[in-house]
């Protein structure tokens, strides 16, 4: 289903030259690791001096296995047409190393400005890592932005619940700001008619009036806007029995067509995340809401940006 | 409120904070009597665990009494004295329904995180990263429990706070660790990793009938209380090869089941260690997976390697060939602490075993970043440190 709505716009995808920028990047860094590869397997005595490392027959044997390993993984870079897996891949080894790197920095037996410096180095390419992975994964989350298309995204979930019950949940379109976060409020304003409205964004809310246009219960819902209103807007949802009486397998799809472009392309990206990484996030409250009675909330997760986990003010 | 802050790697800080607050219906607010220092917060003062924040509060082992319900609370009320477990779990989802607290699907809110490193989230944990949801944790004078009507028990006024603290995580750990070998009567089980966690697990293996039980460390103080507390054999690793040392004690077959109680950060004598840390420097592992490579060289053929020991990303040199090729089975997991806690409080209370004798150090909780520093180093025969925050 998801790969089926990538195929069907694929065609129209218009960041197509950035996708080459980032797949030029993706091939700077698989040579990056060929050559440091190179480097530790012709020349592991000067790498090791480099690093800071004690520079013993062991250090340098092992650092010609490293070697080996980053040629591997520089090949495979270079080698798969789309390489955001080998890409997100570096970046979780940078990052878990990084850490792991802190503690050379205080083994006395290493020379810890040098270690300090190849940090600082290894902070340089995951910088790079991470943006070349995360543009290369957008649009393979099942949520691309095209020109005329605007955002269409399909995600599932399971619930722990009948199907009726999470139909009847959704059917309630008043129900839903209390899951997807980037809306304020959903008004019934009439039979199958309602009005929607965001949250603000950049001081700006978008407002809407939708009609439902399938209502099969439990199986179906299906709403889209208005003519003529500030977005376009449709979505779907269905309602199947999970296997083995699991409870109900969700299947979501939507989309917005933005009026210039500017302000669908933000709402889908409001908090921060694709638009099918956003539509993830509101499945799972769904879930938690249905399953649980609530939606879950930590000390750091209730307020936006980055903070530290205790209770707020 | 006070409490203690992680602010970087090796950095501690007791510090004040705003009082908790009741966010669901479901929550408690739980003044907390006594919360213990674990061997998996040294993983976050080593800064092994990535997401970490300056300022999050820590701490996961902790008990104490109920001061505060929110609606959906009914089985809590105010006075009561509990203990609360290390994962935060629902209760009602596919994971809580079939017993696996620790992964469970809705108490994380940061879930998405997860999934980037791992595939899918497990649940949250107090005070261990925002990764696992950016709960604060519990080295503080209060915390706020979710899903209060899931996890915390009850317990009675004649067992100390000591006597049940562990029941938050390590005694329900090392128990999960020995009931995931499946003893069977006449087993041996070997231990890597003389811990608390490890301690317990000898322990559990006993009462679970192994006939044999083999711990392995090097530090003296630990290996002197697995023989004496647990009445495990010892193996110093600084003065045996482990494999070999095995290998003699069970007529070449090897143990039939190996617990590694030791996780990512295993010390790393010789020349693996110089193997490990030099990759280590060059950033292309994550954790030394000495005690579990050992573990799994170790175990006899068709036998079971469980994993409690922590650990984070990725390894080197896993020998899945050992595996494979002798029929090995491989169990882990975080605690799922839920599960274990009523049957081992009646464990406890018939006086079948008391987990207090790990305990070696208590401490104000303003104490609390000396106590990393201490137990860091082992220092003082240091094995297990309570906090006393009120
Ligand atoms: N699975 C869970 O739910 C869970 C819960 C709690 C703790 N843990 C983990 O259990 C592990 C142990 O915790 P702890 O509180 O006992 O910590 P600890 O630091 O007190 O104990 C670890 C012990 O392992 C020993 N050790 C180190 N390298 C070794 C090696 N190569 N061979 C044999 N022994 C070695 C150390 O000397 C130390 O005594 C940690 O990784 C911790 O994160 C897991
Ligand atoms: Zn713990
Ligand atoms: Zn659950």
């Amino acid at each position: 289903m998801e790969l089926q709505t990538n195929r069907r716009h694929a065609e129209s995808r218009p960041d197509e030259s950035q996708h080459s920028q980032e797949e030029q990047l993706a091939n700077g860094l698989g040579w990056f690791s060929i050559g440091l590869g190179l480097a530790e397997v012709a020349a592991p005595r000067a790498v090791a001096r480099l690093a800071g490392l004690e520079n013993k027959g062991r250090t340098r044997t092992t650092l010609r296995f490293y070697g080996f390993r980053e040629l591997a993984a520089g090949i495979g870079i270079l080698s798969q047409p789309r390489p955001a897996g080998w890409m997100w891949g570096r970046v979780a080894g940078d990052l878990m190393d990084l850490a792991s790197l802190g503690s050379a920095l205080s083994s006395d037996d290493n020379n810890r400005a040098k270690v300090a410096t190849a940090t600082a180095a290894v902070v340089a390419v995951m910088a790079l890592d991470v943006r070349c992975g995360q543009q290369l994964s957008n649009g393979r989350d099942g949520g691309g932005m095209t020109k005329n298309s605007g955002t269409s995204v399909t995600k599932t979930v399971v619930i722990g619940r009948p199907p009726e019950e999470v139909h009847r949940f959704w059917r309630d379109f008043s129900n839903l700001p209390s899951f997807m976060k980037y809306l304020d409020s959903v008004q019934i304003t009439g039979e199958g008619r309602s009005h929607w409205k965001t949250r603000a964004l950049g001081g700006k809310t978008v407002e809407w009036d939708a009609e439902l246009v399938e209502d099969e219960a439990p199986t179906r819902i299906a709403w889209r806007s208005l003519d003529g209103s500030e977005i376009h807007h449709s979505g779907s949802v269905r309602f199947e029995r999970a296997p083995g009486g699991r409870g109900t397998l969700v299947r979501v799809e939507m989309q917005y067509v933005p009026p210039g472009g500017a302000v669908g392309a933000s709402l889908a990206k409001l908090f921060g995340f694709a638009p099918g990484q956003q539509v993830a996030e509101d499945l799972r409250r769904l879930k938690q809401f249905m399953e649980t009675g609530e939606v879950a909330k930590s000390d750091a997760s209730i307020h936006r940006g980055m903070h530290a986990a205790r209770p707020a003010e | 409120m006070r409490a203690n802050c992680w602010i970087g790697k090796h950095d501690m800080r007791v510090q004040n904070v705003p009082d908790p607050k009741i966010l669901n219906d479901r929550d408690a607010i739980v003044r907390i009597t006594s919360t213990a220092i674990c061997g998996s917060d040294l993983h976050l003062y080593n800064g092994f665990i990535p997401t970490m924040e300056s300022g999050d509060i820590v701490g996961h082992e902790f008990m104490g009494e109920v001061i505060e319900t929110g609606r959906g609370v009914q089985n809590l009320q105010k006075g009561d004295r509990v203990v609360v477990p290390f994962p935060i779990a629902c209760g009602s989802c596919f994971s809580c329904q079939h017993g696996l607290f620790s992964v469970c699907e809705n108490s994380n809110p940061n879930a998405w995180m997860a999934e980037k490193m791992w595939g899918h989230s497990p649940a949250g944990l107090f005070g261990y990263s925002h990764l696992l949801g950016g709960y604060a944790g519990g080295h503080a004078e209060y915390a706020r429990v979710p899903f209060a009507d899931v996890g915390p028990i009850k317990v009675p006024e004649e067992l100390t706070d000591e006597q049940v603290l562990f029941l938050s995580d390590i005694f329900p750990t090392g128990y999960m660790g020995a009931e995931m070998c499946d003893i069977q009567p006449g087993d041996t089980i070997a231990v890597w990793g003389c811990g608390p966690v490890g301690l317990l697990a000898m322990k559990s293996a006993f009462l679970l009938g192994a006939e044999r039980v083999i711990a392995i460390d090097r530090f003296p103080e630990r290996l002197a209380m697995a023989r004496e507390k647990t009445g495990a054999e010892t193996i110093n690793y600084e003065e045996l090869s482990v494999h070999d040392a095995l290998k003699e004690m069970t007529g070449g077959r090897g143990p039939d089941a190996c617990i590694d109680a030791v996780g990512m950060e295993a010390h790393a004598p010789g020349a693996i260690g110089a193997y490990d840390r030099a990759k280590q420097a060059m950033m292309l592992e994550t954790g030394r997976p000495v005690a579990l490579r050992q573990a799994i060289m170790a175990c006899r053929n068709g036998g079971t390697v469980s994993v409690i020991g922590v650990y984070g990303g990725f390894i080197d040199k896993f020998p899945m060939g050992s595996v494979m090729n002798r029929s090995l089975k491989i169990r882990t997991g975080q605690c799922h602490v839920q599960r274990y806690m009523r049957p081992l409080l009646d464990r406890i209370q018939r006086g079948e075993i008391d987990p207090s004798f790990i305990i070696t150090h208590r401490m104000r909780l303003e104490d609390a970043p000396e106590g990393f520093a201490m137990f860091l180093k082992k220092q003082d025969d240091c094995i297990k440190i309570v906090l006393k925050p009120h």
